[in-house]
């Protein structure tokens, strides 16, 4: 399982890295990013899964693998 | 100005009628059964949707809606309005491609970083002006706390001195409380603050220094820098923007919590509640509502609208939506799914959301520090800002 962020959709409104700042953080704009390559443990995939429940623009996405 | 009542908000709705400013939830949970839609003829002609599927949609439709004018007045006066896509206050009055511009521009300054820097100093100011409040035991905490954190942050951010903050408050409210005016009584009205701005900026070209201020002079678009218009805009912009909007977040969450003890009891006993419970405060309480212009006539969802109707996006509206939010009515202070819209959405969310939050928490968290336990004072009455920017003015207080 991985996570992304569509930086197109993002607008930095900040409640992924709050919520799970292991999985995400911001760059120098404020906007959410992805740190390292968003693979998820089953311990971050829940964190991650609570940030993409919260994202206001809907800019979350976990994808499973192939 | 007189005004006549509004009996019917479907078809006549007035964001600054008395029942509106005292208690809007009833009607706009009304007009979401009913409408969705509602319309007026008020203000040269508008809209206020309601639910947040179309608030939404609205917002992220920057080719049917211009922000040009984001503050509803009476009259619109086109010809009167710096021309888009840059408007009077970039980013906020720009529509792309330029938005995008001037934004990029200032979101650094209020990136999670600098926003971290800036926490002991509110928190300095929340203890001074509750020191002042030491041993009272009945006062009003809008006047004597809620109203002092943002202008202390934000004329420290642009560089203004403190001792001018008494001005800034009058500014926010030429901006927007004062829409009722007459457009040749509102405009004069202006002078002292574009003075004001002008020889803040004069000072700076003076004597540069490390501030947002100095920052607008210099920062460059393709090596050309930002023309006076545009820093002195955007300057306003901060000042209006950041002030009475946390300052009403602020006051009403001392409100809610002056009403519900057991909300005040977790919040003091359990600090690590105190990010969630922030998301609700503003979900709840969302303080910000904000205007578009119709470019071109258009249908909406079956609505004609006209080029040049104003529609007012009810972002509180839209986080009192039960399409999104379960008991959407009710205040759940430890809500984990919260995909609230206080802060806007779309390419103008607030660019300032994290110095918010971060003020709102601190604000909250060293006040129920001094004051564990209180109540509202049912002597005195509890006062509302009207328009736009809704949140308590007065907060009568009695300590337990
Ligand atoms: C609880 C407090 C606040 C709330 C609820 C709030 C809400 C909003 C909303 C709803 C918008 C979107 C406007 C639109 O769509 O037209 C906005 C934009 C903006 N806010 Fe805030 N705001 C708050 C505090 C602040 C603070 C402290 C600042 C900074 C000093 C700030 C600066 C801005 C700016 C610069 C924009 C324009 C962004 C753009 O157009 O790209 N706000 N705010
Ligand atoms: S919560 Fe969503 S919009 Fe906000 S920073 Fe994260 S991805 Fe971006």
């Amino acid at each position: 399982m991985k996570v992304v962020i569509d930086a197109d959709l993002c607008q930095g409104q900040g409640r992924c890295f709050s919520i799970a700042p292991n999985v995400f953080g911001f760059d120098d704009l404020g906007n959410g990013v992805v740190l390292g390559d968003g693979t998820l443990t089953s311990e971050t995939l829940k964190l991650a899964q609570l940030a993409m429940a919260n994202c206001p623009e809907h800019a979350i996405f976990i994808e499973d693998d192939e | 100005m007189h005004k006549e009542p509004v009996t019917d908000f479907a078809t006549d709705w007035d964001h600054t009628d008395p029942q509106w400013v005292n208690n809007p939830y009833p009607i706009w949970d009304d007009l979401r059964e009913r409408c969705p839609v509602a319309h007026t003829e008020r203000y040269g002609g508008g809209w206020f949707p309601t639910t947040h599927e179309m608030i939404a949609e609205i917002a992220n439709d920057t080719e049917h809606f211009t922000s040009r004018q984001v503050v509803i007045v009476h009259n619109k006066n086109p010809e009167l309005m710096p021309p888009a896509p840059i408007g009077g206050a970039p980013p906020i009055t720009s529509d792309p491609p330029f938005h995008q511009i001037a934004r990029r521009l200032i979101l650094p300054a209020f990136a999670p970083g600098p926003v971290r820097a800036l926490e002991d100093q509110v928190r300095a100011l929340c203890a001074k002006h509750l020191d002042a409040l030491t041993g009272e035991t009945r006062f009003d905490a809008g006047a004597r706390f809620a109203r002092y954190i943002s202008p202390g942050v934000i004329s420290r951010m642009l560089g203004f001195p403190e001792a001018d903050e008494d001005q800034f408050r009058d500014f926010v409210h030429l901006v927007l409380d004062l829409i009722d005016l007459p457009t040749e009584e509102r405009i004069p009205l202006f002078a002292p603050m574009t003075d004001y701005f002008d020889q803040q900026i004069a000072d700076h070209v003076a004597h540069p220094r490390d501030d947002f201020t100095s920052y607008l002079l210099n920062v460059e678009i393709d090596g050309q820098k930002l023309s006076p218009e545009h820093v002195r805009g955007t300057m306003v912009l901060t000042l209006v923007a950041g002030i009475d909007t946390t300052w009403s977040a602020i006051g009403s969450a001392i409100w809610h919590l002056a009403q519900h003890p057991e909300d005040l009891a977790r919040l003091v006993n359990e600090p690590d509640l105190m990010p969630v419970a922030v998301e609700e405060f503003l979900r709840f309480y969302a303080p910000v509502t904000m205007a578009r212009l119709v470019k071109e006539d258009m249908e909406f969802h079956g609505h004609d609208f006209k080029a040049n109707d104003w529609v007012l996006l009810g972002f509180p509206a839209a986080n009192r939506d039960p399409a999104v939010f379960k008991d959407a009515d009710q205040f759940i202070i430890d809500r984990a799914i919260n995909r609230h819209a206080a802060f806007g959405l779309g390419i103008h969310r607030c660019a300032g959301s994290n110095l918010a939050r971060m003020e709102l928490r601190v604000a909250i968290e060293e006040f129920i520090a001094r004051f564990p336990r209180f109540t509202l004072d049912e002597d005195e009455p509890v006062t509302w800002a009207p328009g736009q920017v809704r949140g308590p003015r007065a907060i009568p207080l009695r300590v337990l």
